[in-house]
């Protein structure tokens, strides 16, 4: 590794909310051109870290220093004009401004007095294209953009600050997999130009792939900083959580009895799928992969009543239905956990109790207080930690709703469970739960479909793999296929893939 | 046809339905035996705009940047008897009355907006309590109309070019001054942000509170000038003037029969006008029809849901279908394939 600058160096960092340590002394040094990998569950601490260099929080104590001088922010903006910028995991864009009255919203480029939309507009097309992004123009309504060409304007926001520094929080998490590649390209770009990069994601392999030094987090004190050629998947998931990596996606309970058939399309389609047929029976879990924009989404709101299915016939358990609203799709037998669950998840400022309540209460309401029964085994059976039931939900990790999303579709005895991205944005330990859970259910003869547009996860748990393309169901694969042949079908690429990923740090990966 | 309907924006639709309105006005204007383009029709829609126009424009910032401000009638019926009351029949007090009239507005502007930005008061409850206070000022200092407006102080409101009058010329003056701040100022965008999400706009290095303070200031005086051209016309001070105009009800609904959303970020002031002026030309032909004015209030009741109920149903989802009723060339693509 050619000797490169340190540009920013943080020592003994420590950071506590109403007395709970959630950073306790922890040092970093970011280099110039170098990707450093911070790693840890939820909770470990690395959005509190990220917070602290983009100056939303302010250390309690410890030092951070820029260039070598000593600095401190109290506000993002003095952060951004330090020249440290960071991409949040939330999106801050807004839906009805353009790309370019994003990008250089508080520092549109003046002339006379006025603003000045074309020179805006070629700023941020230069912007874009020194990324290597074509395809979006400036003008466009970010809202009608999508999931990762929000994400390429954020980043572009974060670039044209002239930033030496750069962090990304879980920037892959809403991107399927050939989207991630064009991110990668990006930030290629940036490390070339010598900007230092500070990575937060939950995804192993592109840690691997993308970072120089890996920093590992726990509890909010530093496990390790090491290069990360040093370290290995099965290695960084014990660091990260003292478990290792064999156990990760667990396999079927014994005993699980893969049954009569619980859900059945034959020729079904709306709007926005086509001609499914697709057989799950009790007793089994199926993913479902597909690239963003497949149809996997719309194929699970169909099925649910969101966007109710017009065409072919649908059957639970045998009987024929045609859910016309998610109501009619409850009473057959149906539970839906959601891609977003803060949208449409979870009533974020209610308790715990009221949300694991909210769908019974709703659609079968004399079953109401059998439920409220259940619900505290079934919080503790999903490991779920929270003070009490009647904590709101938004004061929770993440990890720690989606274990209440579970609950509120399990105190309904489902026949059949649909899950969009059960795992996206969660820790480790928490993903855990959820896949072991997964096996429960399947355990007692309920049948799972989950979608994932994670490769490993849809392979390490599926017992079938559905893959969708352009709002039809593309193959299926048998289990532990490979990811190569997930793409393939997926992308509808017969050829070997290895021209689209030149990607000799897959090795390491492995 | 669907499809062009969807790429339509709801300026568009605004202004597609402001011609509709007026086709049709025509048409039943000429049923009924009168001429629709008359000189003193078209004179009456273009006065019945002006006043409204003045008030929903100020009122559309306040929605952009994601307030509402509830106290304009009495800011106008304020302005009217102030005004009128410093004028007293004198030529020689009109500019010193005019000034006075606009500044109070602007301070009444400057509280709802420091009250909403720093207090953290939604504009709905703070701008009703400001209406509330100017009412109770209003009710216990003025008793029937007050003050008298100069001759020369009426002549704005008598003055016509061709067929023009002056006062919709101000309203429109005001209205492209409007426009070019929201477009090509920094503030202007930044209303845009702001309403759209402070949070996105505090992260952007903007100061929040400035776009709020600046569109209530705005939206105040804006109501202050119609104020004064309602005194203009009616040459006396009325300290009921506002409200009998439902100006506060009346602009919101102008602004969102435009295509402004409700709760701030999207929007502008062309939708507005267009809003306005299809009130203005609904009031014009149920005018000459001798529609029941009870009648009329549930006509314009029925215009504004409609309205929202096509933008609201246009919003929730833009996804193109990929299956929907393929036909024609589509149908045969979709088999090839």
């Amino acid at each position: 590794m050619p000797a490169t600058s340190v540009v920013l160096t943080a020592r003994g960092l420590t950071k506590s909310f109403v007395g709970h340590t959630v950073l306790q002394d922890v040092d970093l040094e970011l280099r110039a051109g170098e990707v450093l990998g911070l790693v840890g569950e939820n909770g470990a601490g690395k959005s509190t870290l990220m917070k602290i260099l983009a100056g939303v929080h302010s250390p309690d104590s410890g030092s951070v220093e820029l260039g070598g001088e000593t600095v401190s922010f109290s506000h993002p903006v003095q952060a951004q004009q330090a020249g440290i910028s960071t991409v949040f995991q939330e999106f801050n864009l807004l839906p009805e401004r353009s790309v370019a009255e994003n990008i250089y919203l508080g520092r549109e480029p003046r002339s006379r007095g006025l603003v000045d939309v074309g020179q805006m507009h070629r700023d941020t097309e230069e912007l874009l294209t020194g990324l290597g992004v074509t395809g979006l123009r400036p003008g466009q309504r970010v809202r009608t953009l999508s999931v990762a060409e929000q994400q390429i304007v954020e980043i572009a926001k974060a670039v044209s600050y002239d930033a030496r520094i750069i962090s990304m929080d879980e920037p892959t998490a809403a991107l399927a997999e050939h989207e991630v590649e064009l991110l990668y390209g990006i930030i290629g770009t940036l490390t070339a130009r010598g900007v230092a990069i500070l990575y937060v994601s939950h995804r192993l392999k592109e840690i691997f792939r993308l970072c120089d030094t890996i920093t590992v987090l726990k509890d909010g004190r530093q496990v390790t900083t090491k290069p990360a050629a040093e370290l290995d998947d099965a290695e960084l998931v014990r660091l990260m959580v003292g478990r290792s990596i064999s156990s990760f996606f667990p396999d079927p309970v014994e005993g699980t009895v893969v049954g009569e058939p619980a859900l059945e399309l034959r020729d079904a389609g709306n709007g926005y799928v086509d001609g499914i047929d697709l057989t799950l029976r009790a007793g089994e879990v199926v993913g479902i992969a597909g690239l963003q924009g497949s149809g996997r989404t719309e194929l699970v709101e169909g099925i649910f009543g969101v966007r109710p299915l017009t065409r072919g016939t649908m059957s639970i358990a045998g009987k024929q239905v045609r859910p016309r609203s998610p109501r009619a799709a409850i009473r057959a037998g149906l539970a839906m956990v959601t891609e977003d669950r803060k949208a449409t998840g979870l009533a974020l400022n209610q308790s715990i109790l009221d949300n694991a309540l909210g769908v019974v209460r709703a659609v079968f309401p004399r079953r109401t207080s059998q439920a409220r029964r259940e619900v505290p085994g079934l919080l503790s059976s999903l490991e779920v930690s929270a003070r009490a039931t009647d904590q709101e939900v938004q004061f929770l990790s993440g990890g720690n709703q989606q274990k209440v999303v579970l609950a509120r579709w399990l105190t309904t005895n489902p026949r059949v469970v649909l899950m969009d991205e059960p795992t996206r944005g969660i820790d480790v330990g928490a993903k855990h739960s959820i896949y072991e859970l997964m096996r429960s259910l399947a355990a007692d003869g309920v049948a799972v479909l989950m979608i994932s547009s994670e490769l490993p996860e849809v392979i390490g748990m599926s017992d079938r793999i559905l893959v969708m393309r352009d709002g039809r169901l593309a193959g299926e694969l048998p289990a532990g296929s490979s990811e190569e042949a997930v793409l393939q079908v997926a992308t509808g690429v017969t050829a070997a893939p290895a021209t689209t990923t030149p990607a000799p740090t897959e090795e390491v990966a492995r | 046809m669907r499809s062009r309907l969807q790429h339509l924006t709801s300026t568009g639709i605004v202004v597609a339905v402001l011609v509709l309105s007026l086709v049709v006005g025509a048409i039943l204007t000429a049923i009924e035996g009168r001429n629709f383009l008359s000189s003193g029709n078209i004179d009456a829609i273009l006065t019945g705009c002006s006043i409204l126009g003045l008030i929903a424009i100020g009122q559309t910032l306040v929605i952009l940047v994601g307030s509402l401000d509830l106290s304009v009638p009495f800011v106008v019926s304020l302005t009217s008897v102030l005004a009128a009351g410093h004028m007293a029949g004198e030529p020689g007090n009109v500019v010193p009355a005019v000034l006075l009239a606009l500044g109070i507005a602007a301070v009444i502007g400057l509280a709802n907006g420091l009250v909403v930005s720093f207090l953290k008061v939604h504009g709905f409850v703070a701008t009703l309590g400001m209406g509330l206070i100017i009412s109770g000022y209003i009710g216990s200092n003025y008793q029937g109309s007050h003050g008298l407006a100069p001759r020369s102080f009426r002549l704005i409101d008598a003055t016509q070019i061709g067929p023009v009058p002056l006062t919709f010329l101000i309203m429109l003056g005001c209205a492209l001054l409007a426009i070019l701040m929201l477009r090509r100022t920094r503030l202007g965008h930044h209303l845009y942000a702001v309403g759209g999400s402070p949070e996105v706009a505090r992260l952007s290095g903007i100061r929040t509170s400035v776009p709020v303070v600046v569109a209530h200031v705005l939206c105040s005086v804006l109501a202050a000038v119609a104020g004064l051209l309602l005194l203009s016309r009616l040459s006396v001070g009325s300290p009921t003037i506002g409200s009998q105009g439902d100006y506060d009800l009346m602009s919101i609904a102008a602004v969102v029969l435009g295509g402004t959303l409700l709760a701030g970020g999207k929007g502008n002031i062309v939708g507005t006008l267009a809003g306005v002026a299809i009130f203005a030309v609904l009031d014009s032909v149920m005018g000459v029809m001798q529609v029941n004015p009870f009648l009329k209030d549930v006509i314009r009741g029925l215009v504004i849901v409609a309205a929202v109920a096509v933008y609201a149903g246009r919003e929730i989802d833009r996804r193109p279908a990929r299956f929907d009723r393929p036909t024609g060339l589509d149908a045969v693509l979709q088999e090839t394939k």
